[in-house]
This record gives structure tokens, sequence and C-alpha cells, in this order.
């Protein structure tokens, strides 16, 4: 058991439980009060919470601002960072400021592009991509920023990247997940995956290497909604068994069947090892995580042992 | 070479209101391959704005044509002088380049863009031409296969493709292909796919840093390379 474990997280991840993170997407507005609700409705009910950073290009609250939210709420925060609307300089002030508010675990992404999201017109910056801000995280923590100056308190962070199991040529993107397990990532959040087939077969080529993987968990609420994925969300691809399974049910109870899916699929995983854990993405519906973990009869944090300060 | 796009008749024509005697000046070079700026498209703009004019009876301008060799060399611009004598507005088809470089030689003359620059690239086929370069001062094609990510990557990323990639095209757009999945395929074809393996860091933006100059190392008089002198 690994004892200088940066984050409270990270303690998690050297352990062999079965690991639950989800995902908050900030309002497109100053009001945090749905935010904060759904903080505090899963803070206890999962090991960690991401907070999106402008999911799919679409301008909304900052993930550091609702980092700090779950932190004060008492939970376990994700820092998502993209690529897209930062350069270095302002990549690594966030870390900082991070850091000193008690954030330490960053999930790295290069980003989405502007194209798909809601500004755009708007300048891409992508100065890094993510295995470059994997690298840039590991040269703040030896104390130097990325001018080569000395930084007066370096951080220390748990780091994690995503993968995606499901691509349509996986190849490349093999290359690219080894480069951020060489450039340091410790935990991988898998893209949506839909076809157990596919994380079945990337774990076999991935448990060579000493990271943990989430396998990431989509909660569908209608076959509409799927094909629109399909068409026009980076990274995902929903294979046509689910497409057909939602579509088979009445109008309205298109959530309770994504739900019934989502469950099946966690308990799946768990039941058959396949991974490590799972990233539920509720995309707009964060308040039925619990009931999808009830479905797939996981314990919540309060049975799964107390929180250990750090 | 430099591509670019004429702008529109309407635009054309409001940028030259204020002004009576308007020369319309094509470039000889990339804007006569790119069909925006050379003599044919001098004189298809001519006529345009001389019948847009009669049709709406709105304006009084005169307007008269002329196309240089070249826009953006300073050598070439000489032969100007007797064009410009009569006017009160050069309306330049050259390329960005070529509108500074007629404004900076003519600096009580008023010089408007008839192109919107667009990129350098190269013809794909009759009239349609794909951006391929974007001059980052920093060329790293031995590394990719001879496939510029910086310019064909929306992103411009250097280590591998993002997760958007689908069916070979990009995420930003299905009718682009995913430029690292034409690198990954060529460098598979050459048997170097390590070069994909490395970790490239992130780019130099000082490399050479805006706005660029960059002085030649042949030097004119010895014809060789001058570096060890400079």
């Amino acid at each position: 058991m690994k004892t200088m474990a940066n984050s409270l997280f990270e303690e998690k991840l050297h352990s062999n439980e079965f690991l639950v993170t989800t995902e908050i997407g900030p309002p497109k507005g100053a009001d945090v009060s749905e935010m904060v609700h759904h903080i505090d409705l899963l803070k206890d009910k999962v090991d960690a919470i991401n907070v999106t950073d402008h999911q799919s290009s679409v301008m909304r609250f900052p993930s550091l601002g609702g980092c700090l939210l779950v932190k004060e709420r008492g939970g376990e925060p994700i820092l998502q960072v993209t690529c897209r609307d930062r350069n270095r300089l302002a990549l690594q002030a966030d870390l900082l400021l991070a850091y000193s508010r008690g954030i330490d675990n960053v999930l790295c992404l290069t980003g989405d592009s502007i194209d798909v999201g809601d500004h755009k017109e708007a300048k891409p910056v992508f100065d890094a991509d993510s295995v470059q801000l994997l690298k840039m995280i590991k040269t703040m923590e030896s104390g130097k920023d990325m001018g080569g100056e000395d930084l007066k308190g370096a951080p220390k962070f748990c780091i994690g990247a995503s993968v995606h199991p499901e691509a349509d040529f996986i190849e490349p993107q093999l290359i690219k997940f080894e480069k951020k397990v060489a450039a340091g990532a410790q935990f991988f959040q898998t893209q949506g995956i839909f076809d157990l087939a596919n994380l079945h077969r990337f774990m076999q080529y991935a448990s060579q290497f000493d990271v943990r993987i989430l396998a990431g968990i989509i909660v569908l609420a209608s076959a509409r909604m799927a094909r629109y994925m399909n068409d026009n969300v980076p990274g995902i691809i929903v294979c046509e068994a689910v497409i057909e399974e939602l579509a088979d049910v009445e109008k309205g109870k298109g959530l309770e069947k994504g739900i019934e899916i989502s469950a099946r699929m966690i308990r799946t995983i768990k039941e058959e090892n396949l991974c490590h854990g799972v990233h539920i993405m509720a995309v707009g519906n964060e308040g039925i995580v619990p009931e999808i973990l009830e479905q797939a009869k996981l314990p919540s944090m309060s049975t799964k042992g107390k929180r250990i300060n750090v | 070479m430099i591509v670019a796009e004429q702008k529109t008749l309407e635009e054309i024509r409001r940028m030259i209101t204020p002004y009576a005697r308007v020369l319309i000046l094509g470039c000889g070079t990339c804007m006569t391959v790119c069909d925006a700026g050379g003599e044919r498209e001098v004189s298809f703009l001519h006529n345009a704005l001389r019948v847009a004019q009669a049709k709406s009876g709105n304006g009084t301008h005169t307007f008269s044509e002329y196309t240089l060799k070249r826009q953006c060399d300073p050598e070439f611009l000489d032969v100007l002088s007797d064009q410009i004598t009569d006017v009160d507005t050069v309306l330049s088809l050259g390329c960005g380049i070529g509108v500074q470089a007629i404004a900076e030689r003519y600096p009580d003359l008023p010089v408007l863009p008839g192109v919107n620059t667009s990129f350098m690239g190269m013809a794909k086929e009759l009239g349609v031409w794909d951006e391929r370069c974007a001059a980052c001062g920093d060329c790293r094609l031995e590394e990719t296969a001879g496939i510029c990510p910086i310019t064909r990557c929306t992103k411009g990323i250097l280590n591998g493709p993002c997760a958007g990639t689908k069916d070979g095209k990009c995420e930003a757009n299905k009718d682009m292909d995913c430029a690292w999945v034409l690198i990954y395929k060529r460098l598979e074809r050459l048997e170097q796919l390590e070069k994909m393996r490395r970790y490239y860091p992130m780019r130099n933006f000082r490399a050479i840093p805006r706005p660029k100059r960059l002085t030649s190392r042949i030097s004119v008089d010895m014809g060789e390379d001058n570096e060890d002198n400079g």
C-alpha cells in the first residue's frame, strides 16, 4: 500500500476498491444552487466528482470554481483541465490556484474543438495538448515552471487522462495512451463505453501498464439522444444494440431505460472485474446517479469505509 | 502559394464609397494563380463595379485597372508611379502583403484590400485549394511523414490524434481528414511509426517571433553561405 498519496482519491487508486467517479457540468450562469444541490447529493456516494471544463466547448461556470464548491461541501474534486482556452501561463496559474485550495486531482484533456461549441468564433488556444499538460504538471511538481524558473512552493497532484477504447481506428489512440502513461498519468477515465467487448479487448492490452482504468459510462435518455451524440459529440460511438434497446421503450421511459442500461453495464464491469472502476457521466441528469448506483448494487461511500483525512 | 478569395462586390462597393477615382490593382503571381486578383479578375471586377453603379444609380466613381507582376516586391512597384497620379484610392487585389507594400510605398494614398488572404496552400483540383503550411517557423515535417499537424489538425496538436476523430475525419469538420490518421498511416507505410511514439514538447512560439523578419543566409555578393561571417 502506497503511503505517499497526494490526495484521498490517489490513496483509493492504490487500494483494491472498485472506484466510482462521476461528473458535474457547471451551470451557464452565476446561479450555482443546482450544482451545489448535485454536489451534496453525490459527494458521499462516489469516490470523486469531476467538474467539466466548458464541456463540448460550451461556455459555462468554470471547472475550478465548481471544484472549489465540491471541496467546500466536503467532496473529493477532480479538476478537469483542457488546453483549448488557456495558454501555458494560464494553465500553470490555474493549477497553482487549485493546489493551494486543496484541489489535488487533475484530469488532463486536450479539449474539444471550438467548432463543436457555442462560441464558434473564439480563438482556439491549444498551446499544449493532453500529453504536454501531463508533462507540465510533472515539471511543476519538480519545482520548476515551464519557463524554467523556480516555483515558490511546488504543487503535488494525482493526475489522470482520458482514452478512447471504442475508437474506430484504435492504433493511433493506443500510441497516445502510452505517451500519456509515460508522461505520468496515474488513472484514466475512458470516453463513454457502450460495447463491453471493446472495453474487454482494451483491458487485455492496457493491463500491462501500472495505471487505473475507470470505464466511462454515459447515461442516455433516448435513442434520439444516442444518435445525436453519435453525429455531434466528439469521441462517442453508441453501438446499435444500445440504440435499439432505447428505441424499444415507450415514450417518456427513455431515461429509465438509460439508467437500467448504465447500471447493468456497471454491474457487469464489476462482477467480471473488467477494469478498476467506472466514471459515470449523466450529462445534465446528475440527479439520477444515486439511482444508477443503487441499481448497480454498489455500496455507497458510507459502507465502504470512513473517509481518511489527509 | 498564397491563396485568397475576392471580397463580395457589396463589401468592395462599400469600401470605395468615399473615393471618386479608383485604381483596381491586380497581382501577377499567387493572386493570379488562385483566381482572386490577376489580370482577368481585375477586368471582371472593373466591369462588375461599373455595371453595379449604373444599375443602382448609386455612385459616380471612375475606374482604371492595372496588374503588376508582383505587388509584394518594391522593385516591381516602380511602374506604378504613372498609374496612381490621377487616383484617389488603390483597390488592391494583391494578398495582404501586396496591400501593405502599396501602403508603404505611397504614404498619402489610401489602399483598400479587395481580397481576403486565406492561407498558404496547394491546388487540389481545378479551382480548389487546400491549406498546407502555417509558416510556423519551426518545420517538423520530418517527424510527421511530410504531413503538417500544425496546419491540418484543427487543434494543431503534436502527440497524436484526439478522441474526436471518426471514420478518419476531424471532429471539427466531417469533410476534413484527420491529420493524425493520415500521419499514422503514412508513418506505418514508411515503417517509421517510432516517430509517432516519441514525445514532442510544446511548440516554441519564439522560433520566429511576430512580426517576423528573415535575413537571407546567402550573401548576394559571394553567392554562398555567409553564416560564419555573419
